[in-house]
């Protein structure tokens, strides 16, 4: 691991932004998982889909045990707007809607769609494609992508459409190719395999956006993958011959984490997004390659999102590559179909080595977010065990401040942590923190700062949440009691009224007359 | 560069070409001082990790309380008593470092907290410095500041070993660029100004860059990550501060070197100008 | 001597006047230690600190007739920061009050329901909508757990449930800060 802050090469495009702060050149470990195409995953005999496998609230299960669906088939709705649906990979049986564990640190359990494929695999008759995408309005484009269950294939899985309805202009689409940590590969190889389909899922981004540039950025260390990009946007120009808009490509350092959505939008357009804004605040949107291709699929083929590329690697893995497989497939049923494993297996990680976690099980199925499988050996893990010393205290030596891509103060922040003050925290921008691990992994006390933070974080939005619970029932209660006190004093006035003698006199008065 | 422990290390290995010099300038009592003090702080060091009831490993590896006492002894004349460098580096272990929590967590240099104790409590012993080879008895060539004397012979070499040490240090990327560059650089600015206005009352920059402890201060001393400012801005402002105190305290104090002083008071200020002086980063108000 | 005086009275007479104004100019409305106070409070209304709701609680603080440790809901945590603003020590909770538990929602079993309005009118937050010989339900949202529904109840038919509970509530644990 060679620590180069500051010595960022360029090379390939001009430069046109500004290069990102700190960061770490990382051994790449690509090569291992790149050498074979990508291979069509197993179609196992159960598929297992979680409801909750994107940002936002779960989705809602609209099938019921025991129903017949074909592949394609919606399974689950959105709920509300920051959701996305699930849809059947394969067409089977409905034979369960339960917790199973899924692929979460936690290790719990969460409701989810079991489902039994059969040998038909008929498709649904709902699936419609749009080859005449250019006559829809961005709104339907939006509306087919969002019925696709199309969310960030980046690893975050924030629901895609939400992003194509942005609420400022945006001018610029950022294509993220980068993928900057290592061992991870899916991408590269889907760019190399479909290059034509991430170009046209570009197209259809940019008119959902009504946007006129798009720049797909690829870290220089994958020039198979540039090559091919190049030829999709050359076949592009020479087929629509449009000057309508803007495709490029921008090849970026390869240094970690190149491709934090802030990082890449600063290298690529030299545009800050502003701390706890977005980047629509600079006019910027920012969506995965696999996305693009996922949003060329659901338009141009009416293809749901019912599988995504998978990188199975790892020094146990016994022969890594790429796998399109279905959601749903437990990681074993992947594991298997690259050869199983080559040496005693400490542990799965899902992710990459830097900003990935533990799997709780083999047993868990592939999700929307699900970008590599690494299989880590017991030698290797011993190693790393070795190498994780005891915790020492902060020197304030700032190899993390020079580090840290996101120009935080990771030795100020690791105070404030450790201190609980989490105003200080806040108003050091620790929301702006990425969670990349750079800092970790430079510092000389061997301080879990990446692991501080994100609790830190928790921390700070657990106690938000009690705040405002605490504001609503405040004013709930100070309502009631204002509610109480009002219907109190009417009751009081209509006694008052009752007893007031000139009414009764009054209404005396009227008895007599009407007799 | 992975641990505290090879940082340390770099510190004390720079420090040699530093080492070689003083002892050819002034005879073998830096090597007497440093063994005596490394001897007290690691025995400082152990005594109050123990009282703390906080392991002896690998606090007491991590090579902290060597450098502490070491620098401390590059502070000392060479000739001076046994137990000036053993008060020094207890109050620069115990009081300076292990209470304020040891390591990371004390505010003051503790080597320079050491010295100015020293300074104040002795200081006859404190200030007789042998003249260099001849080991005549004669005050720092700083003692002469206010009289603008020439520098006696061979203290730029011993500048010059520091300024050695110093720069390999950076090469190393053990310390960075802003703190030695603004302590120098504000001390060159200041004092040519106020020289070429009054050569008569006031020394030459180069007397400032090359005499007393400029060297170790924007090397060694002003350079302490755990008590220095950490942020870009915070370390030029810190390091001007530093270089503009050392020349004012040799001017206008009754100390002949203002080092130490230069840097406690600054020690004071990092906290604030780390809060005050963030990179835009790291700013959400 | 004489100029001594003058200067003295003129300079008393100044401040006194700045000081006169700055009372009238800048007069703080309320009590700003019991919203203090009542802002660290958790608001649940559940009156187990045995006042009427978090309100009469922190002006009962101000005042000097509770102490700092009778808010079951808000627990330690509360404690400690009633302590630090008020700069007392802070103290165990008052097991006479209650003890802290997770935090719980009310949950009514529908079909138990008999639609006896008990339960709207015990709500200190209004957070249980029905009418009479209607079912009843809880606004989730609005619960703050405090129990006072459970013991108007004819028919037992309101449970309490865990609020933080499963996948969406975990949390990463607290990592080890070092020494």
């Amino acid at each position: 691991m060679v620590h180069e802050p500051g010595k960022s090469r360029r090379k390939g495009a001009a430069p046109t932004g500004a290069r990102m702060h700190g960061g770490l050149k990382l051994e790449p470990h690509k090569a291992e998982s790149t050498r074979e195409p990508i291979l069509r995953g197993p179609r196992p005999s159960e598929l297992v889909l979680p409801l909750a496998q994107h940002m936002g609230a779960a989705a809602k299960a609209r099938v019921a045990v025991g129903d017949h669906v074909a592949r394609g088939q919606p399974l689950a709705d959105a709920d509300g707007y920051l959701s996305a649906p699930v849809h059947a990979p394969a067409s089977g049986t409905v034979v369960a809607i339960e917790p199973r564990r899924i692929a979460h640190p936690s290790g719990l359990a969460t409701p989810c769609i079991v489902l039994e494929t059969d040998a038909a695999d008929h498709d649904w008759d709902g699936l419609h494609a749009h080859p005449q995408w250019r006559d829809l309005t961005p709104e339907q484009v939006r509306t087919l992508v969002r019925d696709a269950g199309i969310v960030g294939l980046g690893g975050a899985a924030f629901p895609t459409h939400v992003k194509l309805n942005p609420a400022l202009t945006v001018d610029t689409l950022v294509l993220n190719g980068a993928e900057c940590e290592p061992y991870i590969s899916c991408d590269d190889r889907l760019m190399r395999e479909r290059a034509a389909q991430v170009v046209a899922g570009a197209e259809i981004l940019l008119h959902a956006l009504q946007a006129k540039r798009c720049v797909i950025a690829i870290e220089e260390d994958k020039p198979e993958a540039i090559a091919a990009i190049k030829t999709g946007i050359a076949a592009q120009r020479r087929r629509s011959n449009t000057s309508d808009f803007d495709l490029a490509l921008e090849v970026v350092p390869a240094i970690y984490p190149q491709g934090g959505e802030r990082q890449l939008i600063a290298t690529v357009t030299g545009r800050r997004v502003p701390s706890g804004g977005l980047p629509l605040n600079v006019g910027v949107v920012c969506h995965n390659v696999a996305t693009a291709a996922a949003v060329a699929a659901a338009v141009l083929d009416g293809e749901p999102l019912t599988r995504r590329v998978v990188t199975m690697t790892g020094d146990a893995m016994a022969a890594p590559r790429n796998v399109d497989a279905l959601y749903g497939t437990p990681v074993s049923a992947l594991i298997a179909a690259c050869g199983g494993y080559d040496a005693p297996v400490d542990r799965l990680v899902m992710g990459g080595p830097m900003m990935g976690f533990a799997l709780p099980g083999d047993d868990v199925p592939v999700v929307k977010a699900m970008n590599c499988i690494l299989a880590e050996s017991d030698a290797i893990a011993a190693q790393r065990r070795r190498s994780v010393k005891q915790v020492q205290p902060c020197i304030r030596c700032t190899a993390c401040e020079d580090a840290c891509p996101a120009e935080l103060l990771p030795q100020q922040l690791h105070w404030f942590a450790r201190a609980r003050d989490f105003d200080q925290a806040r108003d050091h921008a620790l929301f702006d923190c990425i969670e990349c691990g750079v800092c970790d992994a430079v510092c000389p006390s061997d301080i879990p700062l990446a692991a501080q933070f994100r609790w830190a974080k928790a921390e700070i939005r657990a106690r938000d949440d009690e705040r405002s619970r605490a504001e609503l029932a405040k004013h709930r209660f100070e309502a009631r009691a204002q509610r109480l006190a009002d219907e109190k004093r009417e009751r009081e006035e209509r006694l008052k009224k009752k007893q007031d003698p000139a009414a009764i006199e009054a209404a005396l008065a009227r008895v007599k007359a009407s007799r | 560069m992975n641990d505290v422990q090879a940082l340390m290390t770099k510190v004390l290995v720079a420090l040699i070409p530093a080492g070689a010099i003083h002892v050819w300038l002034f005879g073998p009592g830096l090597l007497i001082n440093c063994t005596i003090a490394v001897a007290a702080a690691l025995a400082a060091e152990a005594l109050m990790l123990k009282l703390r009831g906080r392991p002896l490993v690998p606090a007491l590896l991590d090579l902290s309380a060597p450098v502490t006492a070491v620098l401390l002894a590059f502070a000392l004349p060479p000739l001076v008593p046994w137990w000036i460098p053993v008060v020094g580096t207890l109050f620069a272990i115990v009081v300076a470092k292990q209470l304020y929590g040891g390591i990371g967590f004390n505010l003051f240099n503790p080597a320079m907290a050491g010295y100015v104790v020293l300074l104040i409590s002795f200081p006859i012993e404190m200030t007789r410095w042998p003249g260099p080879f001849d080991g005549v008895t004669a005050a720092t060539p700083l003692d002469q500041v206010n009289e603008v004397a020439t520098i006696a012979g061979g203290w730029e070499w011993l500048s010059l070993a520091v300024l050695a040490g110093g720069l390999w240090l950076l090469s190393q990327r053990v310390i960075r660029w802003p703190i030695p560059v603004a302590v120098l650089g504000s001390l060159t600015v200041i004092a040519t100004v106020f020289w070429l206005l009054d050569p008569g009352r006031f020394a030459s920059p180069a007397f400032h860059l090359a005499g007393g402890a400029t060297m170790l201060c924007a090397f060694f001393i002003a350079t302490d990550p755990v008590t220095a400012a950490t942020t870009p801005r915070g370390r030029i402002v810190y390091g001007v501060g530093i270089g503009t105190l050392i020349w004012v305290l040799r001017n206008f104090s009754v100390y002949p070197d203002g080092v130490a002083f230069a840097v406690l008071l600054m020690n004071m200020a990092a906290p604030a100008l780390d809060h005050f002086l963030r990179p835009r980063g790291a700013d959400a108000r | 001597m004489l100029s001594a005086i003058v200067a003295i009275t003129t300079l008393a007479a100044v401040f006194g006047l700045l000081l006169g104004f700055s009372a009238v100019r800048f007069r703080v409305d309320g009590d700003p230690i019991a919203d203090q106070v009542e802002a660290l409070l958790p608001q649940t209304q559940c009156g187990q600190c045995t006042f009427p709701g978090c309100r009469p609680y922190a002006e009962a603080i101000v005042r000097g007739e509770a102490d700092i440790n009778q808010c079951p809901p808000g627990g330690e945590a509360t404690i400690r920061a009633l302590a630090d603003l008020l700069d007392r020590e802070p103290k165990a909770l008052n097991p006479d009050n209650g003890a802290e538990k997770p935090r719980v929602l009310a949950l009514i079993d529908e079909p138990r329901c008999i639609g006896c309005t008990l339960c709207i009118q015990a709500c200190p937050v209004d957070a249980i909508v029905g009418a009479p010989k209607q079912m009843h339900t809880v606004i989730a949202a609005e619960c703050t757990g405090c129990e006072l529904c459970l013991p108007p109840c004819p028919v037992d038919c309101i449970d309490l449930v865990p609020a933080d509970d499963g996948i969406a509530a975990w949390r990463w644990p607290e990592p080890d800060h070092g020494a």
